[in-house]
């Protein structure tokens, strides 16, 4: 029955531009409160079929004269004959993509729209097979990421396309993005080649995540992948307080900061530009123990005598000294690392391995900002440096590297995007194989330059009109989207467009709701009670 | 089927026929036909009368000391020849080489050809179109148009299966030609009612 369904005609195409999408009359019988935005239909041209999404629906009436005295509402017979055709339903559909050759019937690739389908051409639910065309199929690229609204098709996303260029997620807090992130990572470690870095700001995807509203954790990627997943951490006590099992402490020298490093956090630490200029400065006169000298200095002449040589403003190097002093208790910072974490992270990335980075209890943004700036700017280098002597023809090129970075404005808002090093991943990076995922709230406080190299963008509810505009900037169809974004749940939707996907589409990430699907990732570990309860501690 | 009258007056879009029997009038709405030799008109009894047979003479009342109508006509036995019934046919259609179409047909019907009531065979043949609503709701005649209407489908309504189904697809044809005037549409409808 559901079959019969689906290939039901809802009506024809009575006009329509490519600007503006097409509109089309609805059957008299078809309801028009079975029809929903965000619906999948297709339209059979006289040479090729369309596939669009309805992004209106209307009520319209052939002579005015009957909204304005309309029949008795008890008289079900007018009613019944009035609806359908002097009062009708329309549907507001935009064509996306062109599927086939109506002609040959073969399909083809699917193609953006550069033209409407002629007039009176049949309009129809999008069936399964259209469905499974346009959105591919599970298989060892693609990943079942959820499923469209009201529609039980896959969506499946090719990650290896995916991760070919930076991504980004977005969303109001609360919305789902963790859970999202989550599950495209996990896609990620099992279709595709690239190995993940992440920088884990709420320690919620190495070990045992949280969950909104819910009690307990959930399971997160170490505990379904131990074998390739290693967990570095910043605070072994709070790791071990959680019963996490880490692979690595990571440890930062005072000698590894660089005035890079300190120019980042100007805002942050509300330093002066008098301030890092004099950091450039001092590095240059102190060499690498520069920091340690700096903040040891109690010596009022030695310090004299340094500023006048330096020409730094007593002022500065005062605002300076404080900013420092407010790094230096941060305790994962050491005046020297026995074991450079950089080596350590590109050992295990090298190997194949997956790392999470935990901060623990650090999760004020100044010590997620220093140490995702650090370790990624020198991985980075890492990185050119291998991909250019892979172009020599040498060796092969590095794996591809996906880095996740939270609290995404804070490193690629406007002012210090050209700074920091994932504004140039974000630009530039994906030649040498490093690309980004980009987990943000505010997605209006990055960078245009930086929105507009994400390749695909997964967006849950947003309200904020300024968040909304720059989520969207750019995309075809943005007015149609804006209502599909507004119309999104708070939970549990999300809108992809871009890059991976050939059209946009709202969805439901996939319901890991049966015992079979969690236990894929569990491998089976866990008895099937077990299992069932994290299912239900996973969507309480 | 048995003939009930013969056309007394022919011309293309209607004819008027006099009954064989005073007042054996077919309903006003009720499908007949006229059968020819290559085409079968079919009208749609639209008006409907019975006079003097002389223009100039007019009936005067009898029946003052009669006890019913029968007994007016049964002591004055000569008023069955001096009145006549007649009956006019909007000609809605035809059938030529066995096929339906809801059109005006080439050439008008013969005077002196016998009308026949039409079956339920042949109005449920019949009606499988409403194109012929068209010609009704656009003809201007003595009787309002609307009741001629709703009139002629509630006959047709008589012989089907499904009456309502049958008067709603009627309704949602009507709805197409009168698609700028609800009024018209509206009173059409509310005469349609059972």
């Amino acid at each position: 029955m559901m079959e019969t369904r689906r290939e039901q005609n809802l009506g024809i195409v009575v006009a329509g531009s490519v600007e503006k999408g097409t509109e089309v009359r609805l059957d008299s019988s078809a309801s028009v409160e079975d029809m929903v935005v965000g619906r999948y239909v297709t339209i059979d041209g006289k040479k090729r079929r369309f596939f669009g999404m309805v992004t209106d629906i209307s009520l319209g009436v052939t002579d005015e004269e009957i909204a304005i005295s309309p029949p008795d509402t008890a008289d079900a017979f007018s009613a019944e004959i009035l609806e359908g055709t002097a009062t009708y339903g329309s549907l507001h559909v935009l064509p996306m993509l062109t599927i086939s050759d109506a002609v040959s019937g073969i399909n083809e690739e699917p193609q953006p729209v550069k033209t409407v389908p002629s007039h009176f051409s049949r309009v129809k639910l999008a069936s399964e097979a259209d469905m499974e065309f346009v959105f591919g199929k599970e298989n060892n690229s693609n990943f079942y990421i959820g499923n469209p609204l009201d529609m039980e098709t896959k969506l499946c996303l090719n990650l290896e396309t995916l991760v070919k260029r930076s991504n980004g997620i977005f969303g109001k807090s609360g919305t789902g993005k963790t859970f999202l992130t989550r599950l495209l990572l996990i896609g990620m470690l099992q279709k595709s080649k690239a190995t993940n870095l992440i920088f884990d700001m709420h320690n919620e995807y190495g070990w045992a995540g949280s969950f909104e509203g819910g009690k307990g954790g959930v399971k997160a990627l170490k505990q379904l992948f131990p074998s390739k997943v290693a967990v570095f951490t910043l605070d072994e006590e709070n790791s071990r307080h959680r019963g996490v099992s880490t692979d690595f402490v990571v440890r930062i020298g005072f000698d590894e900061i660089d005035p890079e490093d300190i120019s980042l956090l100007r805002q942050t630490l509300n330093l002066t530009e008098q301030a890092v200029e004099a950091v450039y400065q001092l590095k240059r006169h102190l060499g690498r123990s520069w920091m340690q000298e700096t903040l040891d200095m109690s010596d009022s002449d030695e310090i004299e005598v340094l500023l006048k040589n330096l020409n730094i403003h007593e002022s500065s190097f005062a605002n300076l000294r404080r900013g420092l002093a407010s790094i230096r208790r941060l305790p994962f910072l050491v005046p020297h690392a026995q074991v450079n974490a950089v080596d350590s992270i590109l050992g295990y990335l090298d190997r194949g391995m997956n790392v999470v980075l935990e901060f623990g209890r650090h999760r004020d943004i100044t010590a997620y900002m220093l140490v995702a700036n650090m370790l990624a700017r020198r991985i980075y280098q890492r990185y050119q440096e291998k991909t250019e002597v892979a172009m020599a023809g040498k060796v092969t090129p590095p794996t591809p590297l996906v880095i996740t970075i939270e609290e995404a404005h804070k490193f690629l808002n406007h002012e210090i995007a050209n700074q920091t090093i994932f504004g140039e991943i974000a630009r530039e990076m994906r030649k040498y194989n490093v690309t980004l995922l980009v987990i943000d709230q505010r997605p209006s406080a990055i960078d245009e330059e930086i929105m507009s190299q994400l390749g695909t963008k997964i967006t849950c509810l947003l309200d904020n009109e300024k968040d909304i505009e720059a989520v969207l900037a750019g995309v075809s169809g943005k007015n149609e989207l804006k209502t599909v974004l507004a119309r999104l749940a708070p939970k549990q939707q999300a809108l992809i467009f871009g890059h991976a996907v050939p059209m946009p589409v709202a969805f439901r990430p996939k319901d890991w709701g049966t015992a079979k699907s969690y236990e894929e990732f569990t491998h089976g570990n866990d008895s099937p009670e077990k299992a069932d309860k994290d299912i239900k501690d996973l969507f309480e | 089927m048995n003939k009930i009258g013969e056309i007394v007056e022919s011309g293309s879009s209607a004819f008027t026929a006099e009954c064989y029997e005073l007042h054996n009038i077919p309903a006003l709405g009720s499908l007949v036909k006229v059968t020819g030799q290559e085409t079968d008109i079919f009208g749609i009894v639209c008006q409907a009368g019975t006079a003097g047979i002389e223009p100039g003479r007019h009936p005067v009342a009898r029946g003052k000391d009669e006890t019913s109508e029968e007994a007016v006509y049964q002591s004055s036995p000569q008023l069955l020849k001096l009145l006549r019934s007649e009956f006019q046919v909007l000609v809605v259609g035809q059938k030529t080489s066995g096929r339906i179409l809801q059109y005006l047909p080439a050439k008008p019907a013969h005077i002196h050809a016998f009308v026949y009531p039409c079956d339920s065979a042949e109005v449920k043949e019949f009606s499988r179109s409403f194109d012929f609503l068209n010609i009704l709701v656009n003809n201007r005649l003595e009787i309002p148009t609307e009741d001629l209407t709703a009139a002629a489908l509630r006959e047709m309504s008589k012989e089907q299966t499904d009456p309502r189904a049958f008067l709603v697809g009627g309704g949602k044809a009507l709805t197409s030609i009168l698609s700028g005037d609800y009024r018209r549409l509206k009173a059409i409808l509310a005469r349609l009612k059972q």
